[in-house]
């Protein structure tokens, strides 16, 4: 650990105040965090002193242990044991921050050190004469792969040589800073290798081929998968990865679904290297809800599917991406342990008769999602208090249709309900001591 | 190696535009609502059948760690905190994700949120990514805007997402210290138990995740459990962001296939070893805290979790540290040694005292003016530190030590001979070691 001490009270300034922007911020950030819980804004509210006076002073540790209620002492620890925080004055126009830490040292973080002592002073953590500039050695600032770099203020410079840092710190003192591009100082895209990358080359987009996975695994839950025939299976190739219930036509009627794929899979083999508009056509005809966007994106990836196919030569590869997105959207939904009760029992009839008048919202007891309480109306229950008043054979019964096992019970569903019942929300806030969500 | 269609961060150099548009036509915010109306144990299921392990160093896997949540709601709200806090010297993915494909960590968020019963999440990024932090929240900006997160969203679930950020703390990456500064407080781990599943954020059941493994998860439901399980090898699954610095021709960071050879790697993605492979002297793999592994059992090493236990090192993030025959490999050593000096919170004797220990030793050796039997006395050190300090701090100051005396003894012994040597033969000490 370092130890760190305030400033000498002769360079304190005797008081702090932010500025109306930073004060507005300020206020914004405290009410980000849960209530009573302001004490968590004490980093950010030094952070932002700090950039507004350059380094964080006895008043500003002061101040903003008045704006978060917190003792003196809480907020000077803090000031204390971060060491990005600057209790003295730092260079007025650049504070160079070397990266010294052995991957910046393997490639020449001591050369920068070297420049900033002559340059800036010989020793870290001094002014030079004018008082513009200072520097100091920090451990990693995270840009390993484009080392050596320094930080000034918010911005990093990387992939530096020793002339070009000397040519950084020139411009910041004479106040040119802005005119230094941040980032790497070479011809380099971010963390790129150097000389152009080696992978994605190709702009990605939804249409990512899917995974085709190497021996079939058991398709237990997959029946449009299973009906599917054992020759090129249905393609889809230009389909969006979208598994949203409208897209996913599969979902509604595996049966027709392969029989449409089938016959689609018929014809673009005939077709033999489908082009762009074939692939694009029977997509669209499929989604005719898809939003702009998306079918935005499908005209652009139309163009690019053929290209695909053909140079990975067998049409059956993009065509196999069809079956595994089935079978990753059918996968959860047919799992009989999850989803869909109801129908996988012949659809039972509701076990109860749902009550006249607005169905109460289900949701604000713990424990019923979106989903559970559509389960819940389709069994007739709309009210809380028809949930309160479920006896234990009923209770079995709904747990038996909805498949959770426990679930009533463990969240105690009914209480929850009684509470609802009887005062609604304000009751639950009174009796649980939170809001139902 | 990996195909560039089974890539999850498909703008990881920033070549394509980076906010929520951009993302929608990369296959983002794709589906997201169907994963979550499958409840939490779908996708808590899902991703344990995935084999993703955490990506943040220790490797835990992360659907394991989603199950230790409650699963009754006793009225404390749940959380998730996202680990961004990456200050591991070689390890700068992260700063990739929260910059060029914010919106998969969101995402992200939203989904491990639903499967934990959270309705916040807290991402905690390191204090010295400022830009991109800006670039975090401005996506974060536009996720309520689109009504993807906040109050009553397109996806039925509330989440809210507040970025905070830390002051430059690298013991801040250990969970509970990033707890506690979060609450606003020194960032000191705490003991465990209790666990932050049972007592996290303010006392509340919380979960700590870090940025990649939070961010793959979208795609990993998109795409199937299935797809992810099948890359790599059992037990070391999936796809990981690598990061390569030090002594290759062409640094970098990327994405690749667990499981793959480590010179694949290099020759890929990074050009090779600068001044070809003989030349290679000794790798760190997976950030500072591992130990190192000299050149030659990295020609053969696998990159994933297993295939570095093998050589007595760690996978950790990912991030190697290549060092060249031209490195003094003492000094190197020396330097982590310093940075762990410099990050110890303070709070527990043995690392406290222990690191700057380590460090002063370590600069008596790189110029050699030191006793053989130091060497020996150094390593029972490192033994006393590691195990016993309350979070692994003390152990992380102690791996590379002990990976240096155990490969590299003879580098050192070589040393104190050639300052002994000097010394006597002079008829003085000299002030700097001879080279």
């Amino acid at each position: 650990m370092v130890a760190r001490r305030l400033a000498d009270e002769s360079v304190q300034p005797p008081n702090f105040a932010f500025n109306a922007e930073n004060a507005k911020w300020a206020d914004w950030k405290i009410g980000l965090y849960p209530a009573g819980r302001q004490q968590s804004a004490v980093i950010p509210l030094l952070m932002r002193a700090q950039e507004q006076d350059g380094w964080v002073t006895r008043a500003t540790i002061e101040k903003v242990a008045d704006m978060l209620g917190m003792a003196y002492i809480r907020v000077l620890e803090v000031a204390t044991f971060y060491t990005q925080f600057q209790l003295q004055p730092v260079g007025t126009r650049a504070h160079v921050q070397v990266c010294g830490t052995t991957p910046c040292m393997l490639r020449g973080a001591e050369g920068l050190m070297d420049v900033c002592k002559s340059k800036i002073h010989h020793e870290p953590g001094h002014l030079n004469a004018d008082g513009t500039l200072s520097w100091e050695e920090v451990e990693c600032a995270g840009a390993c792969v484009n080392a050596p770099m320094v930080t000034i203020f918010k911005d990093t410079y990387e992939d530096l040589s020793e002339e070009r840092l000397a040519e950084i710190i020139d411009a910041f003192a004479a106040g040119n800073g802005a005119s230094i591009k941040p980032g790497t100082q070479t011809e380099r895209l971010n963390a790129a290798p150097e000389g152009g990358r080696v992978v994605l080359l190709e702009e990605a987009t939804t249409f990512r081929e899917k995974f085709v996975p190497p021996p079939p695994p058991p398709e237990a839950a997959a029946p449009a998968a299973a009906a599917a025939p054992a020759s090129p299976p249905p393609t889809t190739a230009a389909k969006p990865k979208d598994v949203s219930e409208e897209s996913a036509p599969a979902l509604k009627g595996p049966s027709r679904e392969g029989k449409v794929s089938e016959a689609k899979a018929e014809g673009e083999r005939k077709a033999a290297g489908a082009s762009a508009h074939a692939d694009g056509e029977p997509n669209k005809a499929m989604r005719p809800d898809a939003t702009g966007s998306e079918s935005e994106a499908a005209k652009v990836d139309g163009g690019k599917a053929p290209g695909k196919s053909t140079a990975s030569a067998p049409a059956d590869g993009a065509a196999a991406t069809g079956t595994t997105k089935t079978r990753t959207i059918i996968a959860p939904k047919a799992n009989p342990k999850e989803v869909n009760p109801v129908a996988e029992k012949g659809g039972d009839a509701p076990l109860f008769v749902a009550p006249e008048g607005a169905a109460d919202d289900l949701k604000l007891i713990a424990g019923v999602g979106p989903v559970l309480e559509r389960r819940l109306n389709a069994l007739g229950i709309t009210k809380w208090g028809q949930v309160a008043a479920l006896t234990p054979e009923q209770i079995d019964q709904v747990e038996g249709s909805l498949n959770f096992k426990g679930r009533v019970e463990r969240d105690d569903w009914l209480k929850q309900a009684e509470v609802l019942a009887r005062g609604g929300e304000e009751e639950y806030v009174r009796v649980f001591g939170k809001k139902p969500r | 190696m990996l195909a560039d269609k089974d890539r999850i961060f498909t703008n990881l150099y920033g070549q394509g535009d980076w906010r929520l548009e951009g993302a929608r036509k990369r296959g983002g915010w794709n589906g997201t609502k169907e994963f979550l109306d499958q409840g939490r144990d779908w996708i808590t299921n899902e991703v344990k059948a995935s084999g993703l392990r955490g990506r943040g160093g220790a490797g835990f896997p992360t659907g394991l760690k989603w199950s230790f949540m409650p699963k009754v709601n006793d009225g404390r709200p749940h959380y998730l905190l996202v680990n961004a806090d990456e200050s591991e010297p070689g390890t700068c993915k992260d700063r990739e994700i929260l910059r060029h494909d914010p919106h998969h960590l969101i995402e992200g968020c939203l989904i491990a949120c639903r499967a934990m019963d959270a309705h916040l999440a807290f991402i905690y990024v390191r204090g010295e990514f400022v830009r991109e932090r800006e670039r975090l929240e401005q996506a974060v900006e536009e996720a309520y805007e689109a009504k993807l997160i906040g109050k009553d969203n397109i996806h039925g679930w509330d989440l809210d997402i507040i970025v905070h950020h830390g002051a430059g703390a690298y013991i801040c990456g250990e969970e509970t210290a990033l707890m506690e500064s979060l609450e606003g407080k020194k960032g000191q781990p705490r003991l465990k138990p209790p666990f932050p599943a049972g007592m996290g954020v303010y006392g509340n059941p919380t979960t700590v995740n870090n940025v990649e493994s939070i961010a793959v998860v979208p795609e990993i439901l998109r795409r199937s459990a299935g797809w992810f399980s099948s890359i790599g090898r059992p037990n070391n699954v999936g796809t990981k962001l690598f990061m390569v610095s030090g002594h290759v021709n062409k640094p970098a960071t990327f994405e690749e296939a667990l499981g793959e050879s480590f010179k694949d790697i290099i020759e890929k993605h990074c050009g090779g070893i600068r001044g070809g492979w003989d030349n290679l002297l000794a790798v760190i793999p997976g950030g500072a805290s591992c130990p190192v592994v000299r050149g030659e059992d990295m020609m053969t090493a696998i990159m994933d979790f297993d295939g570095l236990r093998e050589k007595k090192s760690s996978f950790g993030t990912g991030g190697m540290i290549v060092m060249d025959k031209s490195t003094d490999i003492i000094k190197a050593i020396w330097r982590i040694s310093a940075f762990f000096k410099h990050e110890s919170c303070g709070q527990c004797t043995p690392c406290r005292e222990g690191t700057g220990w380590m460090m002063r030793v370590m600069e008596r050796m790189v110029e050699g003016r030191a006793q053989k039997r130091e060497i020996d006395m150094l390593f029972e050190v490192t033994k006393q530190i590691e195990g016993h300090t309350i979070c692994a701090l003390g152990d992380a100051a102690a791996w590379p030590v002990q990976g240096l005396i155990r490969n590299f003894r003879d580098v050192i012994e070589a040393r104190i001979e050639q300052y002994t040597y000097s010394s006597t033969s002079d008829g003085a000490v000299p002030s700097i070691a001879a080279e």
